[in-house]
C-alpha cells in the first residue's frame, strides 16, 4: 500500500505542518472573529430587546397601576359627591317640610282665629235675633209689645242656662 | 482495471523526489484548507443578524466546536478553541473532499493522520505538565486505588496514555483507507459485470452516503477525543 512508502513521509509531513499552520492562522486570524463578532452582536442585540422589552412592560404597568388609580380616585369622588349631594337633599327637604309645617300651623292658627270670630258673631247676632224673635213672639202672644231691654235681659238669662 | 490502492498514491507534482516535494496530496491539503477558508469567510460576507443559510452553516460549525469544548473540556478549553476549531474543519474537508471521484483522500495517510495524532499528544503532554507539573504523573495512577496495585495499574496506564495517539491516528486512516477501498473494489464489479453490474451500481449509492457520514463522523471523533485528551491534561481524573 502506498501509505506506507517511506519516501513519500516527508512530503506529506512537511507540507501538511505548513498547510495546517496557514490555516490555523486564517481561521484565528480571519474566520473566527468574524463568526464570533456576529454571535456576539446577536446576543447583546437579543438581550438588549430583551431589556428594552422589560423596560417597555414596566412602563405599561406603570400605567396601567396610575389609570386604575385614577379610577379608583374617581369612583371614590364621585360616592362622595353622591353622599354630599344626597345630604343637601334630605337637608333641603327636611327644611322645606319644616317651613311648610310652620305654614300650615299658621294657617291652621288664622282659621281658628277666623272660626273663632265667626262664632262670636254668629253669638252675638243670636241674641240679637232671639230679642227680636222674643219680642215678636210676646207680641203675638200677648198683643203687646215688650220693650227692648226687658227682651233682651231675658234671652240673656236664657242664654245663660244653655251655656 | 486500476488496482483498489492506486487511489493513494501519492505523486509529485513539483519538486521530484526532494522531502519538500509538492505532491497531489499537498495539493488537496491547499484545497481543503483553502475551500474551508472560502466557505467560511464567504458565508460570513454579510455578518447578517439573520443568518443567511450559508451563513447558519458556518455558525453551525463554530457552535458545535464550541459547545464540545464546553461540554468536554470546561472553561479552561476557550483558549484552545482556534486550533479545536483548525482541527476539525481541517479532517472534516480532508475527509469529505476525498468523497470526490478522483481526488485524493489526505488523511487516508498514516503519515499525516499520525503527525495530527502526535502533534496532539505531545501539546497535550506539555499542557499537561504545564498545568501540573510532576503532580500530572498522578494521571498513571489513579486515586483511592490500593498502593500494591501500582504494579499493574501504573503500566497498564502508561500503556494506555502511550497508545493514544497510536489509536486516535489509526482509527481515522483505517477508517479512510477502508471506505475508500471497499467503493474501489465494488465500482470494479460494475464494468466486469456487464448488465448485471446494475447490482453493484445500486449497492455503491448507499454505501457512497455511508462513507459520507462516516467522513463527517470520525473527524467528529477526531476532534473529541482530542478534547478528552485536553480535558484530562487541565482536570486531572
Amino acid at each position: 500500500m502506498p501509505q506506507f512508502d517511506p519516501s513519500m513521509f516527508a512530503p506529506q509531513i512537511v507540507w501538511l505542518a505548513l498547510v495546517f499552520v496557514v490555516f490555523y492562522l486564517l481561521m484565528s486570524r480571519v474566520a473566527l472573529p468574524r463568526i464570533s463578532e456576529v454571535l456576539e452582536a446577536r446576543s447583546t442585540q437579543i438581550s438588549h430587546d430583551l431589556e428594552r422589552a422589560r423596560a417597555l412592560k414596566a412602563e405599561t404597568d406603570q400605567v396601567v397601576a396610575a389609570y386604575e388609580a385614577a379610577v379608583a380616585k374617581a369612583r371614590s369622588d364621585a360616592s362622595a359627591i353622591l353622599a354630599e349631594a344626597g345630604q343637601e337633599i334630605s337637608q333641603r327637604a327636611s327644611e322645606r317640610q319644616a317651613d311648610f309645617g310652620r305654614e300650615l300651623a299658621q294657617k291652621v292658627d288664622a282659621a281658628e282665629t277666623r272660626i273663632a270670630a265667626a262664632r262670636d258673631e254668629a253669638k252675638a247676632n243670636i241674641r240679637e235675633i232671639a230679642v227680636e224673635v222674643a219680642r215678636e213672639v210676646a207680641h203675638k202672644l200677648t198683643g203687646t209689645a215688650a220693650d227692648a231691654p226687658s227682651a233682651g235681659r231675658a234671652v240673656d238669662g236664657a242664654l245663660k242656662d244653655v251655656g | 482495471m486500476a488496482s483498489p490502492v492506486e487511489q493513494f498514491q501519492v505523486q509529485p507534482i513539483i519538486g521530484g523526489d526532494s522531502a519538500v516535494a509538492f505532491t497531489n496530496a499537498s495539493l488537496w491539503m491547499v484545497i481543503a484548507a483553502a475551500t474551508a477558508t472560502v466557505f467560511l469567510v464567504a458565508s460570513m460576507r454579510g455578518r447578517a443578524l439573520v443568518p443567511t443559510r450559508m451563513q447558519s452553516l458556518a455558525e453551525i460549525f463554530y457552535d458545535l466546536i464550541a459547545n464540545m469544548i464546553r461540554d468536554n473540556v470546561g472553561s479552561g478549553g476557550r483558549k484552545y478553541f482556534p486550533f479545536i476549531f483548525t482541527l476539525f474543519m481541517f479532517v472534516l474537508f480532508c475527509n469529505v473532499l476525498g468523497m470526490i471521484p478522483g481526488s485524493f483522500t489526505v488523511t487516508s495517510h498514516l503519515a499525516v493522520t499520525f503527525s495530527l495524532a502526535a502533534f496532539i499528544f505531545i501539546a497535550v503532554t506539555i499542557i499537561g505538565f504545564a498545568t501540573h507539573g510532576l503532580h500530572y504523573l498522578r494521571m498513571f495512577f489513579p486515586h483511592g486505588a490500593p498502593l500494591w496495585t501500582a504494579v499493574i495499574l501504573v503500566p497498564v496506564e502508561i500503556v494506555s496514555y502511550l497508545s493514544r495517539p497510536i489509536s486516535l491516528s489509526v482509527r481515522l486512516f483505517a477508517n479512510m483507507t477502508v471506505g475508500h477501498v471497499l467503493l474501489k473494489v465494488i465500482a470494479g464489479f460494475v464494468p466486469a459485470l456487464g448488465i448485471a453490474g446494475l447490482l453493484p451500481f445500486a449497492f455503491l449509492v448507499p454505501l457512497s452516503l455511508l462513507e459520507l457520514f462516516i467522513a463527517v463522523l470520525q473527524a467528529y471523533i477526531f476532534t473529541i477525543l482530542t478534547c478528552v485528551y485536553l480535558n484530562d491534561a487541565l482536570h486531572l481524573h
